[in-house]
């Protein structure tokens, strides 16, 4: 178990939490989604060696999934969107960078806590692979609180959802089924989320979420 | 005779690191110039500037204490002693048990400390603005510093430079997140302290964007040359410690003889020449930044310094 | 036999006050108190130092005074005689200080009784073996330390300090109170042998552990409870001021420690997370608060909070360490926090010392109308300089070497097995790191604007080196302050015996090697050497001053400042203290301070000048004191009626608060 397996196991996961970091500080539409591509392919590659450490030939479809839809149909639709949308040069200002990093790094410690404590005695592989998948979970709520602009929270979605798939990756025996049905499911996400972007732009007249709380303002 | 050869060693990397500096800016240098299509000065050019303001007068404002005429001695004397215990060629320096990391880290915040008090010294608004920024830029750096050293100390067990070149040489190392995160936060210090492009000009006059150079702005002379010197030995020892922590491949062992110590000449030149290339590179394709962006670059160093002390945590040895 | 010594001298210092009070008002009262004090404070020093290198086992006493039933036990250990030569260093420093400086006390009656007193109860604390005994002995000193920073009461701000200080002075004994009381227990017995002997329950140590924090760490500056002293130690008479931010905080920690690592028994794993997550807050918080102010003596008064959140961040790992079993490193961490003790006695002394300098020269206590000094204040600058650069721990001075004792101890704390340890006690450690590297700042930007630079008003241009007794006392402090940070190997030797009395076992915490080097738990793990890095810049330095002497014997001309050709007259145009610090507060000061900057800008054409214009919030104050001053004061202007009743309503009052308490009383069993 130990020894270089472990070690690019340990190195990809890892950087999975980072680009997630990353992501956190992006203030540029294009910047994002281009972080959001580079988190798929860690994810695929981690996926992927997942798939050869535990022997599981059905976690290279999931690899090839991630590489395919989320490095690559989606980034580009959500391209496609941005520009079509007009918002492709927006500036989005996060609240505070140095807080909201500040908070990132909180939750990746929280999600080694805990999970470090509830899984002694697991394998070290699952283990570590669990502590890394929770944070960024965590990390990928993080964004999409921290954000205005509907298409970030689209991408902080997807991000916590790889987090997701790097948990069902790293445990040994997740059906596939279960794989493709969350494949399945962010892709109608994105399609409801797709539709509901444009929704929200021809009634307000921008992507921006407050304009939703002004509404409900009006109404109360 | 082993007293004596160690001795030497050490003298040698005393002279080496002083003779070696203008060397390193020079090509440097050049290399900035060769990417922008200019000739450039020759890579001695350093030197022959040295030898220049040596010889020249000091002229000092008329309200100058002795505390501006003792600082350039002991900003470069402290700078100096710091980059003499970061091991370059060799492993076994004679002196390197004197001083860990935390305390060449804390050397070079003396000489920090003399420097900006001597831009005070005169009175003048742009020494007040060195001093001012050069010390923000240094309090941030400093605890992302440290937690390169937790990460580093946690992995090695000590703080010693030797000891962890070592154990960096060693099979023991593995491939880990947490080099790469510690590397990555050590580079945005290193350049951060060493005043490089984007969060300081060495080339600059220009009054608003400059740090170091506001704080130097009075000096003329032996004092200059002394000062410019402190600065080109501290980016010669940021090299240094990155080449010797992150790529020690040929550092000689303590107490191996003269062809290893050779061959760790040889390939340290080739490491300092590969970092200033690639500095070059990385100068050229950025552009500076706001000084009150610098905050948010040093504040990923100490993220990713963190991030790095956490990971270790999950890794297999803790 | 030392105990009696110790307290004969304790005596002697009170006759001593005594005296004062007569000879006070002459002209040579002054000098002759402070003599006769400072032979006392030696004498103090020596038996309490002999007794520490002595290390024998503790010495105890019962004497047969104070409530009947209890008596006052004495006790000397090896703690108590560190923290007594703590104590009588600094109180000899002032002393020796006070013979020249105090010449500038408008009323001497008003300060000199109190100053032998304030050491004297200082210097009984540390013997108390009993509640009784130490609550005397602490509130002693509390009284002796308030009546001396009202001493100037005419000055704007005083009276309100004293007010402040007096009600946290008297919330903290309350709470000290409380936690004997909990001591204690139901059996009621005040001396610590029994205490010590007793393990009080869980939840019990817990409320005692949060009552000791509150009370001994409000005298020490701990932050939340720090709002009283920077407006109260600036106010006293500055030798009074380096007693009361140098020594009495130093008092305060010891009471904590003799609580809560000696009484209360075996510490839970998280006490240790709560009190470094204290320090930690307070090293953060105490540098920028020290940062962004221009009152000289409230600058160092801040600085002290930082310092003394050092001390906690060690004490706190030392109780971690102990929870866990891991002794060592425990020692290591309490060694670390207990140099820091002394060295900051002895460096916030000294920088007292020079802040008081620089007042009796030119009356000003605000940094942005002082500058220049180095010129006129020769012996005053170069020992201020020492002070500053140990305060921002920068080698080869004394408390570099403290501070790296304690990120070496933090340095161990993976080893811990508790997870939420080993998370936050490295994050703990990045908040001291960068706490002292804004020391480094804060203490460049106080040097540089008090110091260096041009005049910034009349009273800076015209001041003039202090009395040789002042610049004795300085001097003596800044060559113990490079002495400690260059040899500090015999201090870590005489600090075993203390810490091993804390923690039961000897350890050799911090290895002291060949060549004066020293090193935590083993060589391999690191090394420092002072001498040998003194040396090497001393000499580095005079060898490139020879050297350059030979190759280049240029001439040294004077010309005009040349400032990029631009060279302005007026001295206002130096960087002020705000605007050194204005970088640092654009980094921290939206978060922490709530603070907005907003820019007036004039359109073009008009001549009135821009505005910038800044607001900060003290956010502690504002949440956690305001609303309880203001219920306080609406409180007692509620019951200010009180105030104008005829004496039978009087009467009827007090019998009636009689009756109820009888009632209570037949009520209890």
């Amino acid at each position: 178990m130990h020894g270089i397996g472990f070690d690019i196991a340990h190195l990809l996961a890892g950087s999975l939490v980072l680009v997630s970091l990353t992501m956190l500080y992006q203030d540029r539409l294009y910047a994002l989604l281009n972080t959001y591509t580079l988190h798929a392919v860690v994810l695929g590659l981690a996926v992927a060696w997942q798939a050869r450490l535990q022997d599981a030939p059905h976690l290279y479809i999931t690899a090839a999934i991630a590489l395919l839809f989320k490095a690559g149909i989606i980034p580009i639709a959500l391209h496609r969107i941005v520009v079509r949308l007009g918002i492709h040069r927006a500036i989005e200002t996060v609240s505070g960078i140095g807080t909201t990093m500040l908070a990132g790094i909180g939750l990746v410690g929280l999600s080694f806590a805990v999970m470090l404590r509830v899984t002694e005695g697991a394998a070290l592989v699952a283990r570590e692979d669990v502590a890394f998948a929770l944070s960024v979970v965590l990390l990928g709520l993080l964004i999409m609180v921290t954000r205005r602009n509907a298409v970030s929270q689209v991408v902080g979605f997807m991000s916590l959802e790889n987090g997701l798939i790097l948990a069902a990756a790293g445990a040994q025996g997740m059906p596939l089924v279960v794989e493709i049905s969350v494949a399945f499911s962010v892709l109608i996400a994105f399609i409801v989320i797709g539709v509901f972007l444009f929704r929200i732009r021809e009634r307000f007249d921008t992507v921006d979420v407050r304009a939703l709380d002004r509404f409900r303002g009006e109404r109360r | 005779m082993a007293l004596i050869r160690d001795l030497a060693a050490q003298a040698a990397e005393m002279a080496l690191v002083v003779g070696a500096a203008p060397l390193v800016t020079g090509f440097l240098r050049k290399c900035k110039a060769r990417l922008t299509r200019r000739r450039g000065a020759s890579v001695l050019q350093p030197y022959r500037d040295l030898l220049r303001l040596l010889r020249k007068d000091v002229v000092l404002a008329e309200n100058a204490s002795w505390l501006f005429r003792a600082a350039p001695y002991l900003v470069f004397a402290a700078t100096w002693v710091a980059a003499a215990l970061v091991p370059t060629f060799g492993g076994g320096l004679l002196f390197s048990w004197s001083a860990d990391l935390i305390a060449i880290v804390a050397m070079l915040g003396s000489a920090r400390f003399f420097l900006a008090l001597a831009g005070m010294d005169v009175g003048t608004a742009f020494g007040g603005i060195g001093a001012s920024r050069e010390m923000m830029i240094g309090s941030l750096a400093e605890p992302a510093m440290l937690m390169i050293i937790f990460s580093l100390a946690l992995l090695a067990g000590s703080t010693q430079l030797s000891v962890i070149a070592a154990f960096m040489q060693s099979p023991a190392v593995g491939l880990r997140v947490t080099l790469g995160l510690a590397l990555a936060a050590l580079l945005i210090v290193a350049i951060a302290e060493s005043g490089r492009i984007p969060v300081d000009n060495p080339a600059t006059h220009l009054e608003l964007t400059m740090v170091h150079e506001a704080m130097v702005l009075e000096y003329s002379g032996r004092h200059l040359a002394l000062l410019e010197l402190a600065s080109w030995v501290k980016l010669l020892l940021y090299l240094s410690l990155i080449a010797c922590v992150f790529v020690p491949w040929g550092v000689a062992p303590p107490g191996s003889g003269w062809l290893a110590h050779l061959l760790g000449a040889g390939l340290y030149a080739g490491k300092i020449a590969l970092a200033c290339a690639l500095l070059a590179v990385f100068e050229m394709t950025i552009a500076k930044m706001r000084v009150f962006r610098v905050p948010n670059f040093l504040g990923a160093a100490l993220m990713l310094g963190f991030l790095g002390a956490m990971l270790l945590f999950v890794s297999r040895i803790i | 036999m030392m105990v009696m010594s110790l307290l004969a001298g304790i005596g002697l210092l009170l006759a001593l006050s005594v005296l004062a009070l007569f000879v006070g008002a002459r002209p040579a009262g002054t000098p002759l108190v402070y003599a006769i004090g400072l032979v006392l404070s030696l004498f103090l020093l020596a038996v309490s130092g002999s007794a520490l290198l002595r290390a024998g086992p503790a010495q105890t006493l019962v004497l047969p005074l104070g409530l009947p039933w209890i008596g006052t036990h004495l006790r000397l250990d090896a703690l108590a005689a560190f923290f007594l030569v703590v104590i009588n260093l600094g109180g000899a420093g002032a002393c020796l200080y006070g013979i020249g400086y105090g010449r500038h006390a408008a009323e001497p009656l008003r300060v000199l009784p109190l100053v032998p007193a304030f050491l004297a109860g200082m210097n009984l604390v540390p013997l108390a073996d009993d509640a009784f005994t130490f609550l005397v002995a602490w509130e002693f000193m509390s009284l002796a330390s308030w009546a001396l920073v009202v001493a100037e009461h005419r000055g704007a701000g005083h009276v309100e300090a004293g007010y402040i200080y007096l009600a946290m002075a008297v919330l903290g004994t309350f709470a000290l109170l409380l936690a004997f009381g909990l001591l204690a227990g139901p059996a009621g017995d005040y001396a610590f042998a029994s205490m010590r002997a007793a393990h009080a329950a869980p939840p019990v140590a817990a409320v005692v552990l949060g009552l000791v924090l509150f009370g001994a760490g409000a005298k020490a500056g701990l932050v939340p409870m720090h709002v009283w002293l920077p407006r109260a130690h600036p106010v006293a008479p500055s030798h009074v001021s380096a007693l009361m931010s140098g020594v009495m905080t130093k008092v305060a920690i010891y009471a904590v420690i003799r609580i809560v690592f000696d009484l209360l028994g075996p510490p839970a794993w998280w006490w240790g997370l709560v009190v470094m997550g204290f320090g930690g807050a307070s090293a953060l918080m105490g540098i920028l608060y020290a940062l962004f102010e221009t009152d000289l003596k409230r600058v160092l008064a801040y600085s002290t909070i930082e310092n003394v959140g050092f001390v906690f961040a060690g004490l706190g790992l030392a109780l971690a360490f102990r929870a866990d079993g891991m002794a060592a490193a425990a020692a290591l961490a309490l060694t670390a926090a207990l140099l820091h003790v002394l060295n900051h006695a002895v460096l916030k002394s000294l920088q007292f010392f020079g802040a008081g300098a620089v007042l009796g020269a030119s009356g000003l206590r605000d940094m942005d109308r002082m500058g220049g000094l180095i010129h006129r204040m020769k012996v005053t600058s170069v020992a201020m300089l020492a002070g500053a650069i140990g305060l921002s721990a920068l080698p080869p001075f004394n408390a570099f070497v403290s501070e790296w004792l304690t990120f070496q101890a933090i340095l161990l704390s993976p080893a811990l097995p508790q997870w939420g340890l080993k998370l936050l006690v490295p994050a703990v450690g990045a908040l001291l790191a960068l706490a002292a590297a804004l020391a480094a700042t804060c203490f460049v930007r106080l040097y540089g604007i008090v110091f260096l630079g041009r005049p910034r008003s009349d009273a800076a241009a015209a001041a003039h080196e202090t009395d040789p007794f002042s610049a004795t006392a300085m001097v003596i402090f800044a060559g113990l302050a490079l002495l400690l940070g260059i040899v500090p190997g015999p201090a870590l030797g005489a600090l075993r015996p203390a810490v091993a009395s804390v923690l039961g076992t000897l350890q050799p915490a911090a290895l002291r090697l060949p060549w004066l080097s020293i090193a935590p738990l083993a060589a391999s793990r690191g090394t420092y050497n002072g001498l040998l890095v003194f040396l090497f810049i001393a000499g580095s330095a005079a060898l490139v001053a020879v050297a350059i002497r030979l190759v280049a014997p240029g001439r040294t001309r004077r010309g005009p400042a040349w400032d990029c050709g631009f060279p302005d007259p007026s001295p206002s145009l130096q960087y002020s203290a705000g605007g050194f610090a204005e970088p640092i507060r654009r980094v921290f000061g939206p978060v922490l301070f709530r603070s907005r900057t907003s820019v007036h800008m004039p359109p073009p054409g008009e001549t009135r000048p821009a505005r910038l214009v800044v607001r900060s919030h003290d956010v502690v104050w504002e949440v956690l004191y305001a609303p309880v001053a203001g219920l306080v004061a609406a409180a007692s202007s509620r019951l200010n009626v009180m105030q104008f009743l005829t004496i039978r309503r009087y009467l009827s009052l007090v019998f009636a608060l009689l009756v109820i308490l009888l009632l209570v009383l037949a009520l209890w069993r």
